[in-house]
């Protein structure tokens, strides 16, 4: 059973690395066109909808086989190499070693207890970048028919219903679900996402300070507030982005990359 | 789900080491391998008000205190830099001497060596303790990382940002921050400041 499994996560390794050399690179990204929609955050500064410039996303999030290439092809990225100033001491703490994945990390679980530092550095390693908070909100809208899927109570209670799942059960596989509109899996129902300007989201963590933004912590105009309170995925999202600092990593925090149209 | 709000243990390390006092040539005196946990650790070329450039860990080799600003903002920048003139206040001139001040600005497309150098002049900034510099443009998120400012670029050019003074230590370890502004300073972010450059 034990060689097995090994036997698996080597050839997970290497399918992984495959898939970052060659034509199946790119097929982990899946084209988004542009456009305009209306963010359930109110931005004070922001009068007209909120646009969008096309992009590439990457189909699911990164996965620990994925990662695992990563950190051994950049090895200042290992538990025990990283300096503690780009990830607090949790990070990568699931494996089973700096460069083993070990029973708690399968090669397909999405990645987690992974800091900014370490997520951005990934995707910059691959030419890509993290997703901005609004091509984030934007693909999120959508669920597996409609692009802009928010206005129906249905799709807001199975979003409700996976916050509502106990955080300690294992992680399933990244892409076992129906792919949204865009052709996206994963946006919802897996793990939270760490985006390239999560540290934009000044709001408080409590909404129910909403409407009443501390002008005393965040200087000048422009704090956020929530449009659509009854948006729970954005909301939530927004309370536990905005908690973070970039070093920290948590057990349902993963990422996946973008890139600009060209 | 928990929302765990996660905060690092700050080891308070002081390492008390007085150089000259000069900003714009930075005291650099390596002193072994960076700390895991110094925010120098980030490679960071900055542009200061001389046009001069440089990787921030020059700045290694006294205890400073960082924030991160624009120049063009009308209201709260000008009151952050006040709040670092407030905590120079409360020090001794040894102690002044022996401590930098550093503003890292948050829009390296406009804050060019001119515009910094505007700053220094208009706010009457003492360019020999204070440096201001400014990051590549795809730089900026990162000290904001290290020195866990907030901030998002606004419609019109201002940024919204937190307001935060971050006390480092010689070796670019954080030591203390405070979010109070203005010219009543915050005694326990002073108290710091005075333990880290010495009595």
């Amino acid at each position: 059973m034990r060689a097995a499994y090994a036997g698996f996560l080597a050839c997970a390794c290497v399918v992984a690395t495959a898939a970052a050399a060659g034509n199946a690179a790119t097929a982990r990204y899946v084209g988004v066109p542009g456009g305009t929609f209306e963010s359930a955050l109110r931005y004070e500064d922001r009068e007209r909808a909120t646009r969008v410039a096309p992009f590439a996303m990457m189909r699911t999030p990164v996965t620990n086989a994925q990662f695992l290439v990563f950190v051994r092809t950049h090895p200042e990225w290992r538990r025990d190499r990283v300096p503690r100033v780009f990830a607090e001491s949790r990070y990568l703490a699931h494996w089973q070693g700096p460069t083993t994945l070990g029973a708690n990390a399968m090669p397909d679980q999405p990645v987690t207890w992974v800091s900014w530092f370490a997520a951005d550095a990934y995707c910059a390693s691959i030419d890509a970048r993290l997703p901005t908070w609004n091509e984030w909100e934007y693909v999120a809208a959508a669920d597996e028919r409609r692009r802009d899927a928010r206005k129906d109570p249905a799709w807001r209670e199975r979003i409700l219903a996976w916050y509502s799942r106990p955080s300690n059960t294992a992680l399933p596989r990244a892409g076992l679900q129906v792919p949204n509109a865009y052709g996206l899996q994963d946006v919802h129902g897996l793990v939270w996402e760490w985006t390239e300007d999560f540290a934009s989201l000044l709001v408080s963590a409590d909404n129910r300070e909403q409407g009443d933004p501390d002008e005393k912590k965040f200087c000048g105009a422009g704090a956020l507030s929530m449009n659509d309170r009854d948006n729970y995925a954005v909301l939530m999202r927004v309370a536990m982005l905005s908690s973070l600092e970039a070093g920290d990593a948590t057990a349902n925090l993963g990422f996946r990359c973008a890139r600009s149209a060209p | 789900m928990t929302l765990p709000l996660l905060r690092h243990a700050v080891l308070a390390t002081l390492c008390v080491i007085a150089f000259g006092a000069s900003a714009a040539t930075p005291a650099t005196k390596p002193t072994g391998p960076l700390p895991t946990d110094s925010v120098y650790r980030l490679a960071l070329p900055l542009t200061d008000s001389n046009g001069d450039k440089y990787d921030w860990n020059r700045l290694r080799g006294k205890p400073r205190v960082v924030a991160m600003f624009y120049t063009s903002c009308q209201y709260m920048c000008p009151l952050m830099i006040e709040s670092g003139k407030a905590v120079e206040r409360q020090l001794t001139p040894a102690q002044r001497a022996r401590m930098g001040v550093v503003l890292v600005s948050l829009d390296p497309v406009r804050d060019t060596p001119a515009a910094l150098r505007k700053t220094i002049e208009q706010r009457k900034v003492d360019a020999t303790r204070w440096t201001l510099a400014a990051p590549a443009p795809a730089d900026v998120r990162k000290v904001a990382g290290v020195l866990g400012v907030r901030y998002r670029a606004l419609e019109g050019g201002d940024f919204n940002h937190t307001s935060a003074l971050v006390l480092l230590d010689a070796d670019g370890r954080i030591l203390a921050r405070t979010e109070q502004v203005g010219t009543t300073p915050d005694p326990a972010f002073v108290e710091r400041v005075r333990e880290s450059v010495g009595r």
